[in-house]
């Protein structure tokens, strides 16, 4: 009788929709955190996406110490070229880092149990999504304190640092719904190796290695019309000169459309997968 | 009659090494040629660096203290192919660590098959794809501008520093792959060798280095091997490139195959 009273005077049930989204964030939540465990539990397979980039900010900049040099470099400290981009690859590895966990729990048939769970399909993307911002994070945040130690300095405040997390975050969204979505299609190792050379193509065939006024031949229009050039160059903005719109639009819509694009991908492969 | 199986004489039982490790090479050859989804990112890679280098740095040749060269291509071959063969190499090493994982060399130990062998043949076979390799990169390369000044003769030393830089790198990874008879161990070793080709003169001229990344590659052999190749292609045929081009990867083969050998007797005590 109690149960029955209190039930009366409590809260409105949730709608149909509201129910959905608590659903999609409980479930995301569970499988976010699980994502995030596995840094502990299995410190190899995220040791790569964070090493890296170390290893980048640091052997890049030293190694190519001269090019700033060359007449029309917009630094003249390399390591502040070299550290977004570093960032940049960093978050895009640990992004399709998801991919290869997808492929993981597929070989070992825990994804069908999970896809058989009573949650929405949705959060099979979501979960996975928010663990690979927060590995971004991390990464970045490490990058950026060897960056610093190196002689990394921002040249329009800290302005800079939220312009290079948002292209870091961008940068994994994107290379989360490539790498999951080549996962659902392929379910097994084979689609590793696709996901990382892709990713690699795609960061390098841009003016990661050198800007745009001072390449040349066949690289400089291929990387004029690669949207990750706007994606690096918003990282880049805060570390060699100042952040203005101009730099930064063009940045924010590569991200947009590039993550519109493969999270359907993820999205249309899940669905296959169920199917 | 066992006396004579297990003491043959001398001459025969030098014979039977010798086609025992010839066997062994085939196989290791056979192996890359049936598999060529293995060895193929280590020829595309290098490739797809060169030509992203070339875009990227080609106004650097202009630069103070770099070293006189017609473009960055010809620049940048040296180090095209040290790495291709460091990257092909690992391939080697992580099959030798397949066999310890399927068992196949405890079978190969089974029978009466010289252990030497058993190593000298996956070293040959590196070898063999490390001079393919050198090939494969100078002839894709030529029609993009690439010439080697020192001519055929530059062409041919470049080769055989393609093949012996095989053998000295696939020393490492056999050591490795007998250490732990783990592929995975064997893949995982690709960073270091990575990371010892860029603190070196590979990508970029020591000379234009500062600070400890100049000291670093300074002392680096690789900086000497990539360097005598490529004053092979950018000099010409001089006593000094074709010593650094020959000379240093037998030096570093001398210690891996030393290596490789005592790694290999202690598994061997360890049975």
């Amino acid at each position: 009788m109690s149960t029955i009273s209190a039930s009366a005077s409590g809260p409105p049930p949730a709608s149909p929709s509201q129910a959905l989204g608590g659903a999609v964030l409980r479930s995301s939540r569970g499988l976010a955190l699980r994502g995030l465990r596995s840094i502990r539990r299995l410190p190899s397979a995220f040791f790569p996406a964070l090493a890296m980039p170390i290893f980048q900010t640091v052997a890049f900049s030293g190694t190519f110490f001269a090019i700033t040099k060359i007449p029309g470099f917009p630094t003249d400290r390399s390591v502040n070229w070299y550290l977004p981009l570093a960032c940049c690859m960093g978050s895009g590895f640990a992004g399709v880092g998801l991919g290869f966990s997808t492929v993981r729990d597929i070989e070992s048939g825990f994804f069908d149990r999970l896809r058989m769970a009573p949650s929405p399909r949705i959060s099979l993307i979501v979960g996975p999504l928010l663990t690979a911002w927060v590995r971004v994070m991390i990464v970045i945040t490490t990058a950026l304190i060897v960056g610093f130690a190196f002689g990394a300095r921002l040249t329009d405040g800290l302005i800079g640092l939220v312009t290079l997390y948002v292209a870091g975050l961008g940068v994994a969204t994107v290379a989360a719904g490539w790498g999951l979505g080549l996962a659902y299609r392929f379910g097994d190792m084979r689609a590793a190796a696709l996901m990382q050379l892709t990713l690699f193509n795609a960061i390098f065939l841009t003016n990661a290695q050198a800007p745009l006024n001072v390449m040349t031949g066949w690289l400089h229009s291929v990387a004029r019309i690669n949207p990750f050039t706007n994606i690096l160059r918003l990282g880049r903005e805060g570390w060699l000169g100042d952040v203005t719109w101009q730099s930064t639009w063009g940045g924010l819509i590569a991200i947009g459309g590039l993550s519109a694009l493969t999270l359907t991908f993820a999205y249309r492969g899940l669905a296959k997968l169920s199917k | 009659m066992s006396v004579g199986v297990l003491s043959p004489p001398p001459v025969q039982a030098r014979g039977l090494w010798l086609s025992q490790t010839i066997a062994m090479s085939k196989r290791s050859v056979i192996a890359i040629v049936r598999q060529p989804a293995l060895v193929v990112p280590s020829l595309i890679f290098p490739l797809f660096f060169a030509a992203l280098g070339t875009s990227s740095f080609g106004r650097a040749v202009r630069l103070p203290n770099f070293p006189k060269v017609d473009n960055f291509l010809d620049f940048s071959l040296a180090g095209t192919i040290v790495q291709g063969v460091l990257f092909g190499s690992v391939t080697g090493g992580a099959a030798l660590a397949t066999d310890i994982e399927m068992g196949f060399f405890d079978r190969l130990l089974s029978t009466p098959t010289s252990r030497v062998s058993i190593l000298i043949g996956r070293l040959a076979g590196a070898a063999l794809f490390g001079g393919f390799q050198a090939i494969v990169f100078v002839l894709v390369l030529l029609p993009f501008g690439v010439s080697i000044k020192a001519g055929v003769a530059g062409f041919v030393v470049i080769v055989l520093c393609g093949a012996l830089t095989g053998i000295a790198i696939g020393g490492f990874t056999a050591a490795i792959a007998l250490k732990t008879g783990s592929s995975e161990a064997v893949q995982g070793s690709f960073p270091l060798l990575f990371i010892g080709l860029f603190f070196s003169s590979a990508f970029f001229p020591r000379q234009t280095m500062q600070g400890a990344y100049r000291v670093i590659a300074n002392i680096n052999p690789v900086s000497h091997l990539v360097e005598g190749v490529r004053g092979l292609v950018t000099d010409g045929l001089t006593a000094r490139h074709v010593a650094a081009a020959l000379l240093v990867p037998l030096a570093i083969g001398a210690v891996s195959i030393s290596l490789a050998m005592r790694t290999l007797y202690s598994r061997l005590a360890a049975r």
